[in-house]
């Protein structure tokens, strides 16, 4: 297990790489200056912002420049906000970011677990039907049209719930995680009904049933680790979804995280920002996609063995 | 209670007049149709049916382990001393189950919880229906395997099923079965999936505990053959129907139903005899090697063989799984790469033959697959099936080829009507028929049959050999019949050869194989055919 | 007729193929047929537009402005008084087409690279499947906003980049296909009758690998569609004058608490569509048999 950790750490190190220096020459070789928007700027001053973002050296230097000050940590300084570091506003959106996706997650998986879950056990009755329907509903409806919505009805219409800010006014984290949350909870229901039904149909589940053991307990300790091991095995790629989500959802309710910053920054042509967060996300995103993959490979124990020993004959 | 007195007279399960069906959107399909039997405590019942008889739901339903809908019980009793469990409640159903009575199933790779330790799993029905504590539990688990002949129990105990045998893992279930010593096993074709060998190791296990046990047992089979040597009363089922019920004698000696008396002439019996020596070679194999992977993964599948196949002569190749049988066969037709070694066909080196020499060759010899299912390309016609090899190697224009499929129809059985049809559209028996016509289109001289019949039911396993023979002769055909099944090879090949792990342990015609074999795999072999001694 | 004095094949009954069979089933679920008829009325929609659309797309009416929906503008106008019907007929003309371009860029690209994958195994397999994982490892989501940012809000480059994104499943899925295949008996057996491998790889590969692939493209699209809407609504994907729904939802959330309809007449069209892709999409999944799942 350990070795299999390991190998996909070192895996996760070029992609890590490959991100980084394909980011940073897309930015570079991006049509325009980050200070040709600044109106008459004189030569020198140019020249000084140049020199003080290192836009003067040759580019391959300016890269391994960037390299070297990564690891240290060093996302360098922000193009759009002088005096304020990338890191700065990266830990600044971060926890709030960080907070939003984890209750998105939080709803994601227990509401769509449950339903599927519960679908799975009666399928093509009203209890799978159901639920069902509105996983159905919550993948076709997009982020950016349930959001709006949702403020549109419970906001606007019944005043039951703030609907900007985050950690402002008691109850206004509500509505973005809902929003957030609903389309994976969707997908993580479709996925954990197809996972149970596929596992309830196995011979080993009529094994546990000629036991004599009681339906509860075939579907908790029989069918529910072999069902869900495809809910957990997309964690990884939900996670990645989750981010690219927010960006949506905290434009929609104003929240000041990471995803609003980047957006802010695209616009901007704020380079280093958005050089900065690429890279911070990325690397967030591969480290969930291997730390999805090691929990699925742990939770079966076929894999689990292939990277430990041969087994007995 | 008058109860205790009653007890001893009556039979342990009497099954009588049960009737199942399925509702389906098409129709309500009777699956098992007013069956009635006994079980005696300390005998074996077996119940006989081809596929889709209706055995294993018969049982199955007994336990409430057959959905309801689909399924549904319209008549009948099953009395489990005494008590009818058709109409017990769930909540009683499954007191009774893994308690009272225990099952073992088909395929035992499938069957154990792949998540779970062995050990865990087969304390389960000790700590549900005993709560007996866990560490107790195990003890008794662990006394179990070393009684169903498991060398390192503890280990075993903490293992996961994937790191198991077959032969290991139906053991762990029959262990797992006997945990809280049950009065009746249900077992369901435990041995199919087994090896040969292995399926006599487990039957002379079941016999054993049910005799030392004194219980009663329910053995499902498709092969009479299987329960020859243990069972003591047999049922032969057909279309969820008893045909006939009888002592073991009875059955073998004196079969009164048409369909019993099928089911015993399917059974491949008797040799052939090897045709003269005189005969010249068609194949010669010298050093064959083939071997798969790399470094230390490599896979010696055929390592070092060296054989003669004669002209006109049907050369039996047998051997358990991974004895390289397979692979022998294709290599000699050139569908696998080739390690070392030399195939000479008809004089000629084919090792090396490649682009249109090698299109002529393929032209001369064919194969016939074992899985009739897997081998027709579902989405082709039997006509563009059969017409293809003709066309391709332009042994018929476009004008001529539809006579000739026709003709190629007749001479496999099957109805000229039915030359439009998908491959879905046929029986497995009716599909190997097709995949035959296709083997046989281009008229080879070689043939080789992979495990022809064994996806198949019994009586179509006799069908489909006939007609093999008689094609055989009547094409003039040589044939490399490879076959786990010793008594299929017998009853067809003039000579036949024994692997092991790759490697010839022997060889010679089929007479003097069976009556002296002289290396002890082949005795082992030899003695691990089932019921031997009935249909000698 | 009696079996044995049949002498042309022609005389002999039809048999039904598989692909008949996958439509028999097909036409019974009715979600499916629904999803089937309200994407075909669409497509007829969508490639007529310029023709039926009741209004020019750039009428505007300034003096009118944001009006509700009426018998002159059934699905209202929208703050400029320009026909909210027609805006939506003209977005969905880009939003089809870029969920039809998308799609097949990514077919292209994956069902080519899968197959030669599957097909030729060994090492050239284990290298193409090797950069097929580590492109899955990147984000992609992220990248595809930075594509926008860098080289400007060009549609084709859309297209090209949210294509690249969905090509990696339909390359795993086709290797996926063509691996199985190739172990099955049929391909074994056209092999051992000599056939040559453009052959085998036309008449044996193709027609059975093509079910799952139908399925998989049609739960593509909507995938590719919510994306090029996502961007949209960021102000990354299209850009006016051009419309597209994920525009006009923009838009309509924008100016919701007023003016609700211009929000949520472009967001039934998208959800509408997206529907009818899933629904088309689970009921071919079913009917043709195609098993495991994408999502």
């Amino acid at each position: 297990m350990s070795r299999f950790i390991a190998i996909r750490l070192l895996q996760a190190i070029p992609v890590i790489l490959a991100v980084i220096t394909v980011t940073f020459f897309l930015v570079r070789v991006a049509p325009g200056g980050p200070f040709d928007s600044e109106k008459a700027v004189l030569p020198e001053v140019k020249a000084a912002l140049e020199a003080q973002y290192k836009l003067d050296l040759p580019l391959f230097q300016q890269y391994t420049a960037y390299l070297s000050d990564l690891a240290k940590g060093d996302f360098g300084p922000s193009f759009k906000y002088p005096g304020r570091s990338v890191n700065e506003l990266i830990e600044a959106g971060l926890l709030v970011t960080a907070e939003l996706g984890f209750y998105a997650l939080l709803i994601a998986t227990l509401v769509g677990g449950l339903a599927g879950i519960f679908a799975s056990l009666k399928p093509n009755s009203a209890q799978d039907y159901v639920p069902m329907s509105l996983a159905m509903i919550g993948i076709c409806m997009p982020t950016f049209l349930l959001g709006p919505l949702l403020v549109l009805i419970f906001g606007i219409e019944l005043e039951w719930l703030p609907v900007t800010g985050w950690g402002d006014i008691p109850g206004d984290k509500i509505l973005p995680s809902i929003t957030l949350g609903a389309a994976y909870a969707a997908y993580i229901a479709r996925l954990s009904r197809a996972g149970m039904l596929e596992v309830l149909s196995q011979d080993y589940i009529r094994t546990a049933r000629a036991k004599g053991l009681p339906e509860h307990q075939v579907v908790l300790k029989h069918a529910l680790r072999g069902g869900l091991l495809p809910v957990v095995a997309f964690l990884g790629p939900a996670f990645a979804g989750l981010l690219a989500g927010s960006f949506v959802v905290e434009t929609i309710f104003q929240i000041p995280g990471l995803g609003r910053f980047y957006v802010q920054a695209a616009f901007n042509r704020d380079y280093t920002m958005i050089l900065g967060t690429t890279v911070f996300l990325s690397t967030l995103i591969v480290l969930f996609n291997l730390l999805s993959d090691i929990l699925a490979a742990s939770l079966n124990p076929r894999l689990r063995h292939q990277f430990h020993t041969g087994g007995m004959p | 209670m008058t109860c205790e007195a009653q007890k001893t007279e009556m039979a342990l399960l009497e099954v009588n007049n049960l009737a199942i069906s399925f509702v389906t959107r098409n129709g309500t399909n009777r699956a098992v149709d007013d069956i009635s039997f006994t079980v005696e405590s300390g005998s074996i019942t077996a119940i006989i049916g081809e596929s889709g008889s209706g055995k294993s739901v018969s049982c199955y339903s007994m336990l409430g382990l057959v959905p309801m809908p689909p399924g549904r019980i319209d008549g009948g009793t099953a009395l489990f001393e005494g008590r009818d469990l058709l109409t017990m409640k769930e909540a009683e159903l499954r007191e009774i189950r893994g308690r009272d009575i225990a099952m073992i199933f088909q395929d035992p790779m499938t069957c154990l919880n792949p998540y779970l330790r062995v050990g865990e799993q087969m304390i389960e029905p000790l700590v549900y229906h005993q709560s007996t504590n866990k560490k107790e539990a195990l003890e008794r688990a662990r006394l179990l395997l070393e009684e169903v002949g498991i060398r390192d129990p503890k280990r075993m105990l903490a293992s996961y099923p994937h790191q198991l045998s077959g032969g290991m893992r139906q053991r762990v279930m029959i262990a797992m079965a006997l945990i809280n010593e049950p009065k009746l096993l249900i077992a369901d074709e435990p041995t199919t999936a087994l090896d040969v060998t292995i399926q006599a190791q487990i039957l002379k296990l079941v016999s054993e505990l049910q005799k030392k046990r004194n219980i009663g047992v329910i053995f499902i089979s498709h092969d009479l053959a299987v329960v020859a040597d243990i069972a003591d009363e047999i049922a032969v089922m057909q279309t969820g129907k008893i045909v006939e019920r009888g002592n073991r004698t009875a059955i073998f000696d004196q079969a009164k139903h048409p369909y019993t008396q099928k089911l015993l002439a399917a059974i491949p019996s008797g040799s052939k005899e090897a045709i003269a020596e005189a005969a010249q070679d068609l194949i010669q194999v010298r050093g064959l090697k083939t071997w798969f992977g790399q470094g230390e993964q490599t896979v010696k599948a055929v390592d070092d063989v060296s054989f003669d196949i004669r002209r006109g002569e049907v050369l039996g190749l047998v051997g358990e799984s991974g004895s390289g049988k397979s692979t022998i066969g294709r290599s000699l037709l050139r569908l696998v790469p080739i390690t070392a070694g030399s195939v000479r066909f008809d004089g000629e080196e084919i090792t090396s033959s490649s682009g249109s020499e090698l299109k002529a060759l393929r032209r001369r010899m064919q194969m016939i697959f074992q899985d009739p299912f897997a081998s027709l390309n579902p989405r082709m016609t039997v006509f563009d099936t059969l017409a293809e090899p003709l066309l391709l190697h332009r042994i018929d224009s476009k004008q001529s080829v539809e006579n000739s499929v026709l003709t190629l129809m007749d001479d496999v059985g099957l109805a000229r009507s039915s030359v439009r049809k998908y491959p879905h559209e046929f029986s497995g028996g009716q599909r190997q028929r097709i995949a035959i016509g296709r083997a046989l289109a281009t008229r080879p001289e070689f043939v080789v049959a992979d495990e022809p019949v064994s996806a198949l039911d019994v009586t179509i396993q006799a069908q489909i050999l006939d007609l093999m023979q008689e094609l055989g002769k009547e094409y003039g055909l040589t044939m490399l019949f490879v076959s786990h099944d010793l008594a299929v090879v017998r009853h067809l090949a003039d000579r036949i050869i024994v692997l092991y792990h790759g490697k010839i342990v022997e060889q010679g015609s089929g007479s003097s194989l069976f009556e002296s074999p002289q290396e002890t795999y082949t005795q082992e072999l030899l003695s691990a055919i089932p019921g031997r001694a009935l249909l000698a | 007729m009696s079996s044995t004095t049949l002498t042309s094949i022609q005389e002999a009954e039809r048999g039904t193929s598989l692909w008949q069979d996958a439509w028999v089933r097909l036409r019974k679920n009715k979600l499916a047929v629904f999803g089937l008829i309200v994407l075909v009325t669409m497509g007829v929609v969508a490639l007529f537009t310029p023709w039926i659309a009741p209004y020019a797309y750039d009428a505007q009416n300034l003096d009118l402005g944001a009006t509700p929906p009426s018998a002159r503008h059934w699905l209202g106008t929208d703050i400029f008084g320009r026909d909210m019907l027609t805006q939506i007929m003209y977005g969905g003309r880009i939003s089809l087409a870029v969920g039809l371009i998308a799609t097949s860029v990514a077919l292209t690209i994956g069902v080519t690279w899968g197959a030669i994958a599957g097909y030729v195994g060994g090492r050239t397999d284990a290298i193409m499947m090797r950069l097929v994982d580590i492109l899955y490892a990147l984000p992609f989501m992220i990248f595809i906003v930075l594509l926008m940012v860098v080289f400007g809000r060009n549609i084709i480059l859309l297209f090209l980049a949210i294509g690249a994104v969905e090509w990696l499943t339909m390359a795993r899925i086709m290797r996926g296909q063509v691996q199985s295949l190739r172990q099955q008996e049929f391909v074994e057996a056209a092999v051992s009758l000599g056939l040559p491998a453009r052959t085998i790889i036309r008449r044996h590969l193709i027609p059975n690998a093509l079910g799952p692939i139908i399925v998989y493209t049609t739960l593509t699209i909507p995938s590719v569609m919510l994306l090029e809407a996502f961007l949209s609504f960021l102000g990354l994907g299209i850009q006016p004058p051009q419309t597209s729904w994920g525009l006009l939802i923009s838009y309509g959330a924008e100016t919701m608490e007023e003016y609700p309809w211009l929000l949520i007449y472009p967001g039934l069209a998208l959800t509408l569509t997206l529907f009818s892709l899933n629904f088309l999409g689970d009921g071919l999944r079913d009917a043709l048999d195609v098993r495991g799942s994408k999502d």
